[in-house]
């Protein structure tokens, strides 16, 4: 950690001189803790959720309270139609999904009726023990990543310096400025591309500090033992089938950050973006005047 | 440096033979049987050290009790033997707790219903996700055990059930934690009635901090052993047998 410290203060420099003098061209922008985070924590969470869609798949109803089964209103459930498949949500939306959701063919073609289809679950035909053991086994890793990563983010500064918002951009002027920004796909440079911006302090935030905590926490209040031995998990998140449906909510909110990360990582520029996740150095985009 | 060809290639054969089908082939290998049974250690003795010996699951009011407490596995044995006791309301059946024991037991539902007992309103966790909240009153099996006297040898409970499910008998087996846990008990009544059949008449386990398969029904015969590799497949019940479900079931 204190070598990698070094570096940044050495390297945030680039020691080639630049055409604009004193303008920083490339920037040293992740720390190691960060990278070997980033990519474990990649695939480890694609595991959780196929595994985690696997498990759902035994039972496709998620509940509010304590107690939640198949006599019991469900909020939402996943299920087979007569004919093709649906995603009903309260009493009011139901939306077809045959073919993807609630009815879909396997790999050999054969129809089945479960909620998520093969090839977006661990392991590919049905087996509850088996995504199990995958989820369960995998969650270790991922609480470890996560202790990980918010330990070493606190001895190196990381989330204290990059993601902790400041109070000017907590305004309501700053947040809307960005977000206009962000829609018209306008990028930072220069300087103010070494820092995050707010709403990236605010999704990463959400996902190292909320969902990802949250989602831990949740799985946890789903086990017996745990409730027994931490009697508050289950009174922090309202019982063991509110504690289900949160678990499944952060899920959706993990997907969707992915999906907003993966599609901003292709628009601000994908090979200079990965690379800096991978060796550390960002190239600073200059103003397109400059440019 | 990577190039953006090597890189997508690169993610593209990781990413989709990693996680299509290839984790299939993956959960076979010795490895990765080595790091799920690591972990399931690991998940067990982390429960058990963050637990006291009596740590209690939680115990709801009856306002809080589901509407319907919903049957799941078998919901009625077929086995001759069995039908002929239910049909005389279990008058003739006896529970036989045997095994690594000093005295052996055979007891009447009626010497059991005037054993001391125990009434809790507890959340039932199936493996599948869904929970019921039941109201149960039984005999503690810890007294049981104690009134047979187990041998220093025994380490496990096995309970021996009446229903065929499946390919054989179902069974489950818990350890001395669990057994002589104070809420650890066979129930005989659910939600103030006589437990029905439904739900595993006469006489049902609970072992309120592990997950439903483990709550034997129909338990026809409690067995102390000191070791459980001979009983059916080896691994301790009936869906570790015939499924691959984790023997520890608290999580």
């Amino acid at each position: 950690m204190a070598t990698d410290t070094a570096n940044i203060d050495e390297g945030r420099s680039d020691p080639q001189p630049e055409l604009t003098p004193g303008a920083k061209e490339r920037f040293y922008r992740h720390l190691l803790p960060t990278r070997l985070w980033h990519w474990a924590n990649a695939v480890v969470l694609c595991i959780m959720l196929m595994s985690g869609l696997m498990i759902f798949n035994a039972h496709p109803r998620v509940y509010w309270g304590n107690y939640g089964a198949n006599s019991d209103k469900a909020w939402l459930q996943i299920g087979p139609t007569t004919t093709g498949g649906h995603v009903v949500i309260g009493s009011v939306i139901d939306i077809p999904t045959g073919g993807v959701l609630g009815r879909w063919k396997d790999k050999n073609g054969i129809e089945r009726t479960r909620a998520f289809p093969w090839w977006a679950t661990i392991p590919s035909g049905y087996s509850l023990a088996a995504g199990r053991r995958w989820h369960l086994s995998f969650a270790w890793v991922l609480a470890a990543l996560t202790v990980f990563y918010l330990g070493a983010g606190l001895l190196n500064r990381h989330l204290a310096r990059d993601l902790l918002p400041r109070r000017r951009e907590l305004t309501l002027r700053h947040i809307w400025h960005d977000v206009k920004d962000h829609a018209r796909l306008r990028f930072p440079t220069g300087e103010a591309a070494t820092r995050y911006n707010i709403l990236q302090k605010l999704s990463y935030g959400g996902v190292v500090f909320i969902l990802i905590p949250g989602i831990i926490l949740t799985g946890l209040t789903m086990s017996p033992s745990m409730d027994a031995n931490f009697p508050f998990l289950p009174t922090l998140f309202g019982g063991r089938q509110s504690a289900r449906s949160i678990h499944f909510l952060c899920t959706v909110g993990l997907v969707a950050f992915t999906v907003v990360h993966l599609a901003m990582v292709l628009l601000a520029g994908p090979i200079n973006e990965v690379r800096s996740m991978v060796t550390g150095w960002f190239r600073i985009p200059r103003p397109e005047n400059e440019a | 440096m990577i190039t953006r060809r090597q890189l997508v290639g690169g993610l593209g054969a990781t990413g989709g033979g990693l996680l299509l089908g290839g984790c299939d082939r993956i959960a076979a290998t010795p490895a990765a049987r080595a790091f799920f049974e690591g972990s399931e250690r690991l998940t067990h003795d982390v429960s058990r050290a963050t637990s006291s010996r009596f740590s209690l699951a939680r115990e709801y009011s009856d306002a809080e009790l589901s509407p319907l407490f919903r049957s799941n596995g078998t919901s009625s044995p077929a086995a001759t033997d069995y039908v002929r006791l239910a049909a005389s309301g279990f008058r003739d059946y006896r529970l036989v707790v045997d095994g690594l024991v000093r005295t052996p037991l055979s007891l009447s539902m009626s010497q059991i219903g005037q054993m001391p007992r125990r009434t809790q309103t507890t959340r039932h966790d199936c493996v599948e996700g869904w929970s019921a909240i039941g109201k149960w009153t039984g005999v503690p099996l810890g007294g049981l055990l104690r009134d047979a006297g187990l041998l220093p040898a025994a380490k496990y409970i096995v309970f021996h059930c009446a229903d065929d499910f499946g390919a054989g008998k179902y069974y489950e087996s818990i350890d001395l934690f669990d057994a002589f846990h104070p809420q650890t008990m066979l129930a005989w009544g659910l939600n103030g009635a006589r437990l029905p059949i439904a739900n595993g008449a006469p006489l049902r386990l609970r072992v309120e901090r592990q997950l439903g398969y483990k709550h034997a029904k129909y338990v026809m015969r409690v067995e102390a052993v000191a070791s459980f590799a001979s009983i059916g497949a080896g691994k301790g019940g009936y869906w570790e047998d015939s499924n691959d479900y984790a023997w520890y079931a608290g999580i």
